[in-house]
């Protein structure tokens, strides 16, 4: 499979969006909503539950599967009241203890005059800077659609964990194609170039691991194995971070991302 | 620096707004108010249209000497040059015609300096350098600056233009807003001081990191400041955006801005800003 085939995989209907992973990983999940400002953004799933007998908070970034279910979550396009709730949320987490598990899926954050007037551009450095101080653990699953900035707001993590067919990009390859070389066409050609695939980004140390993924996920014996291993895993790395002390844990977390370009 | 050294630089900062050839006349249409003023008198005048105030594009370097006492400044980090790291295909040809475009080797200008008497950190993207897009470099002295503000114990004055993330640089230009975000929130947590300025036009990923991450949050006139451009949203949307939206007034009436600062004023605006932050003790 190309680059540009794996991300036209990341786009299909029938692949687990966040709430499948929800509904797989935590038991008696509860959603809570808003962000306490201005709205509950449907584009982003908030709220709590077991992990295995862990409490966690997980955010998820919704796309939705069918052409109305995409519709009412604005196609994983977060506003910035969404990326407010998830702060809102984070900082509850670390009231609590309880690490966060964030689950990333979106084409970029919403670019729309709404979202403009309520400062997406601030909601999305305020997440960027507070996440850098957040003192319990955060996990980043990204589970398709690594879109940019909008993507990142969610992602300053300890660590991130990527499935094999997901991608994370400064820019879609669509629209780099488009500014680069005036020609959406070449969007394959971009693709390659931007190095965006999981493996790739595990070489630059950006990601921590790459998750294979079943063969398909309608199988569902192998996809319940997947959610299976995949619960675990993070609910070891959970109790391991769990175990680091708050300030080294902030200072491995500035170091993860203070490497990346570092001139001596 | 020489004459003609002076009228080069003066010719990329104004063609890039539009308007006539310079060798068509010494007249220069204002692209605000379509006035005809001499391109001498608009350089003299820091960039600004002397008819109408309209704010032109200024380089890294001329802005901070604006803003600078006499000699005050010190560059930092000044031999710090980008390399190819994906082999993103044509990339080194972009990065040598904006080394030309703005005599910089990179897109922004990092040191130290003293505005009214007091003692700053500054940062200053530049506009002719690929539109002060942010890549590696750009990210790695900005958060230098931060880091070594932090020893130091002084304050940040960041001005910023800029397109976005550079994506000849892909998710490593990416990670600089996180990186640089570490940096302001370390700085910001030892009781420091950080103002941003923003100029046209700041947007995308540089918007929606340290750009609207300072203390204190002041723009130039009618600088268009947003995380989606205009045109994207315009396609987005498939409508034409209302007059003056994402501009530096709409952006103060939303809540986002704490002024609007002309250059004619900005000296006295920080002047007076980094006199009530000094600790007593300095006073």
């Amino acid at each position: 499979m190309t680059e540009y085939e794996k991300i036209l995989l990341t786009r299909e209907k029938t692949r687990p969006t966040a709430r499948d992973y929800i509904l797989n990983l935590i038991t008696d999940f509860t959603e809570l909503h808003g962000d306490r400002r201005y709205g509950d953004d449907p584009a982003l799933i908030g709220g709590i539950g077991f992990l295995d007998d862990m409490p966690v908070t997980v955010i998820g970034i919704e796309k939705g599967h069918d052409t109305g279910e995409k519709i009412s979550r604005n196609f994983g396009a977060v506003h910035p009241e969404g990326y407010r709730k998830a702060l809102r949320l984070m900082r509850q987490a670390e009231k609590f203890h309880r690490p966060v598990l964030t689950i990333v899926d979106t084409a970029g954050a919403y670019c729309g005059i709404g979202a403009e007037k309520r400062g997406q551009g601030e909601a999305i450095a305020e997440n960027l800077m507070e996440m850098m101080s957040l003192r319990t653990p955060v996990l980043s699953l990204f589970i398709g659609e690594g879109g940019s900035g909008g993507a990142l707001a969610l992602a300053v993590a300890d660590e991130i964990w990527m499935l094999s067919n997901a991608y994370y990009s400064v820019v879609s390859p669509e629209s780099c194609a488009n500014i680069l070389w005036k020609d959406p066409e070449k969007a394959g050609e971009a693709a390659s170039a931007l190095k965006l695939s999981a493996s790739d980004l595990r070489g630059f140390e950006v990601i921590e691991r790459v998750i294979r993924e079943p063969d398909g996920y309608s199988d569902g014996m192998a996809a319940l194995k997947f959610y299976d291993r995949l619960l675990k895993e993070i609910r070891d790395r959970f109790r391991a971070l769990l175990a680091v002390d708050g300030d080294k844990l902030l200072e491995h977390r500035y170091e993860r991302f203070r490497k990346i370009g570092r001139v001596e | 620096m020489n004459l003609r050294d002076l009228f080069k630089k003066a010719e990329n900062e104004l063609e890039d707004s539009g308007g006539i050839r310079p060798e068509e006349s010494n007249l220069f249409e204002c692209p605000s108010c379509h006035e005809y003023p001499e391109r001498s008198a608009i350089r003299e005048n820091d960039s600004v249209c002397p008819i109408c105030g309209h704010h032109f594009r200024m380089g890294a370097r001329r802005h901070i000497l604006m803003l600078s006492d006499g000699d005050g400044f010190e560059e930092y980090y000044a031999d710090t040059e980008s390399t190819n790291l994906l082999d993103f295909p044509g990339y080194e040809e972009k990065l040598k015609t904006a080394m030309e475009a703005s005599g910089e080797k990179e897109g922004v200008v990092c040191g130290k300096t003293l505005i009214g008497g007091y003692p700053v950190m500054i940062f200053a993207m530049d506009p002719n350098f690929m539109m002060g897009s942010m890549g590696t470099v750009v990210g790695e002295k900005i958060t230098r600056l931060f880091e070594d503000a932090v020893k130091e114990g002084l304050p940040v004055l960041g001005i910023t233009v800029s397109g976005g993330a550079r994506m000849q640089e892909g998710i490593l230009s990416l990670m600089q807003m996180a990186k640089v975000s570490g940096a302001v929130k370390r700085h910001s947590e030892a009781g420091l001081l950080y103002i941003t300025l923003l100029t046209n036009p700041t947007t995308g990923g540089v918007e929606a990191s340290f750009a609207m991450q300072g203390d204190i949050l002041i723009a130039e006139p009618d600088a268009l400041i947003g995380f989606a451009g205009p045109r994207v949203i315009e396609q987005t949307l498939k409508e034409k955006l209302p007059k003056g939206f994402q501009r530096s007034e709409a952006v103060l009436s939303t809540g986002f801005l704490d002024g609007i600062v002309p250059r004619k004023t900005q000296r006295e605006y920080l002047t007076r800003v980094l006199k009530i932050h000094q600790r007593p003790e300095e006073n």
